[in-house]
């Protein structure tokens, strides 16, 4: 134990501070493991229950195994592959741009805070109206193009990035700035050593909500007359001749495309911010 | 000829007249006066902080212990007054400065050696000088936790001493500390304490100690500097000359108890006031 031999001849102050926290037993583990399936093996045996006792007309609730079936050949180069992909591509690339434009804005706005103090109602109204509200607007401006429904999406999201950065900026922990500013940091080096770093944590949180507020206004948009391409066209078209196996399976991929891109910019943070919650 | 006779004469009120402090002074203050919300913290309050020395500032609960440090360290702006080093400003002053909070004064997008580094870094020092100037540390420290880590991977003592050591990385011609011991276990306290006093010992570097601690507070120190309550005056200022490095005997000196019991009488004293 006296391996680390510091002059206090004690081990335990230089003991491994990650190794704290020890494993919990095996089999409760194990077991563990299986936890997250309950839900969806629950929900999924409620459907095939009510499907097969008629409580809910199956031209309403097709059986879940025809759904599952409808999506998962849909979703393998079947007919809902090319709506799932161009309404990927539509919320990637608005939350691209929002990301490009709202960063360094939002950053450059929490760095000021008389700056930030000035345009502050306007983000806030702006964030608290539901970006949906403007897709008609939007509609006149833009037309009922690709660009309308990713320069909406774009707006919503870029909202959530400017303000979430600024806030990051504005909340950056006080000390650090002033460890920086007493090894005598210029003002541009706090910036770029210090407030940047300090908002990433509330950036991702930002980032997190722009890309799901994204899918949503694309998918809403994709649902107006004169859209003919992406999941929520597909849901509304097979709504409307009554196809429900496929709606359900658009629903699904739609749900599956929001949860994906949430676990995968989730794991983008958890690599980038790794001190969060240290 | 025309020329005004009696023409209105333009005269600067002289400033007061600069008055050095007594030799071996590293840090001068003269006039220094602070409000916070309308009330005087500190008012004309002059100081000589003597060169190659430790002071241990202690005092009664919010008398400004730590604003005053933070005041002379420049992080926290002063109402009006000076602050020389050396005769310097604290422009032209390098400084180090240690915090009580440990866990957000080091930056955990680095890795801690990273974080040593920085002082040297702003310096713009050379790769080379840099890395010769980390590795004299992490000897003089005698280093046996990994610094490739980031500090939120080490503990709390590491973290700190992580802290102390990135504080004297660029040579500092004085050290400020605010209860740096005051968030660790008592272990890890007195092994700080001690690499503490052997840096002190090696560098001769000036040092200002904020504590709560009495004790520790004499122990480290060759003045203790004894605060009023505010608005801030100083109570006392007592010399403490045992010799280093001073050991748990130390603590059973006479002298050593001698001097913390004055201290602890003229703080009594202060806070009865």
């Amino acid at each position: 134990m006296s391996s680390e031999g510091v002059s206090t001849n004690a081990p335990t102050p230089w003991s491994d501070a990650r190794a704290e926290g020890a494993a919990p037993p095996r089999k409760t583990a194990d077991l563990a493991k299986f936890l997250p399936i309950v839900g969806p093996v629950v929900l999924v045996l409620i459907w095939d229950l009510v499907v097969r006792f008629g409580l809910i007309k199956a031209i309403l609730l097709p059986p879940p195994t025809d759904t599952i079936i409808t999506l998962i050949s849909g979703l393998l180069g079947g007919p809902l592959l090319f709506d799932f992909w161009v309404t990927l591509y539509r919320t990637l690339v608005a939350f691209g741009i929002a990301v490009v434009l709202g960063m360094p804005l939002g950053i450059a706005l929490g760095s000021n805070e008389r700056a930030y103090r000035s345009v502050e109602f306007v983000i806030d109204f702006f964030r608290s109206t539901p970006a949906s509200a403007l897709i008609p607007l939007f509609l006149l401006i833009f037309g009922t193009s690709d660009i309308n429904k990713i320069a909406i999406a774009c707006f919503g999201a870029w909202l959530l990035v400017v303000f979430n950065c600024a806030y990051g900026v504005i909340n950056a922990r006080k000390q650090r700035i002033a460890a920086a500013k007493v090894m005598g940091a210029s003002r541009w080096q706090i910036f770029k050593d210090v407030l940047v770093w300090e908002s990433l944590q509330a950036s991702f949180v930002g980032l997190r909500s722009a890309v799901s507020m994204a899918l949503v206004i694309v998918v809403v948009a994709e649902m107006f007359i004169g859209s003919e391409s992406g999941l929520g066209h597909k849901i509304i078209n097979a709504q409307q001749v009554m196809n429900t196996k496929m709606m359900y399976a658009a629903i699904m991929s739609a749900g599956i495309l929001g949860y994906a891109l949430n676990v995968a910019f989730l794991a983008i943070e958890r690599k980038i911010v790794h001190w969060s919650g240290r | 000829m025309t020329q005004v006779i009696n023409a209105p004469m333009i005269v600067d009120v002289p400033r007061p007249h600069f008055r050095p402090g007594p030799l071996g002074t590293h840090i001068t203050i003269r006039g220094l006066t602070k409000y916070f919300a309308g009330w005087p913290l500190y008012e004309n309050f002059d100081l000589d902080i003597p060169k190659g020395k430790i002071v241990s500032i202690f005092g009664p609960n919010g008398c400004g212990k730590s604003t005053l440090i933070n005041m002379i360290s420049g992080l926290i702006p002063i109402d009006s007054g000076e602050i020389l080093f050396d005769g310097k400003s604290l422009k032209d002053t390098t400084i180090g400065y240690v915090f009580q909070n440990y866990r957000e004064a080091l930056f955990p997008w680095w890795r801690t050696i990273d974080n040593i580094a920085y002082p040297l870094k702003l310096m713009g020092k050379s790769k080379a000088e840099v890395d010769r100037r980390v590795e004299e540390l992490v000897d003089s420290f005698d280093v046996k936790f990994d610094l490739n880590r980031y500090p939120y991977e080490l503990s709390g003592g590491q973290q700190q001493t992580a802290s102390i050591m990135r504080a004297l990385a660029p040579n500092p011609e004085v050290l400020f500390l605010d209860e740096p011991f005051s968030a660790l276990d008592f272990e890890m306290t007195l092994f700080i304490r001690e690499k503490l006093q052997e840096v002190f010992i090696k560098t001769q570097t000036t040092m200002m100690l904020v504590s709560h601690d009495l004790e520790e507070a004499v122990y480290l120190a060759d003045q203790i500097l004894l605060l009023t309550k505010r608005p801030t005056s100083i109570a006392d200022i007592l010399s403490y000359d045992d010799p280093r490095p001073r050991t748990t005997a130390t603590l059973s000196e006479a002298s050593f108890i001698a001097t913390k019991k004055k201290s602890l009488e003229i703080f009594q004293r202060e806070v009865r006031k």
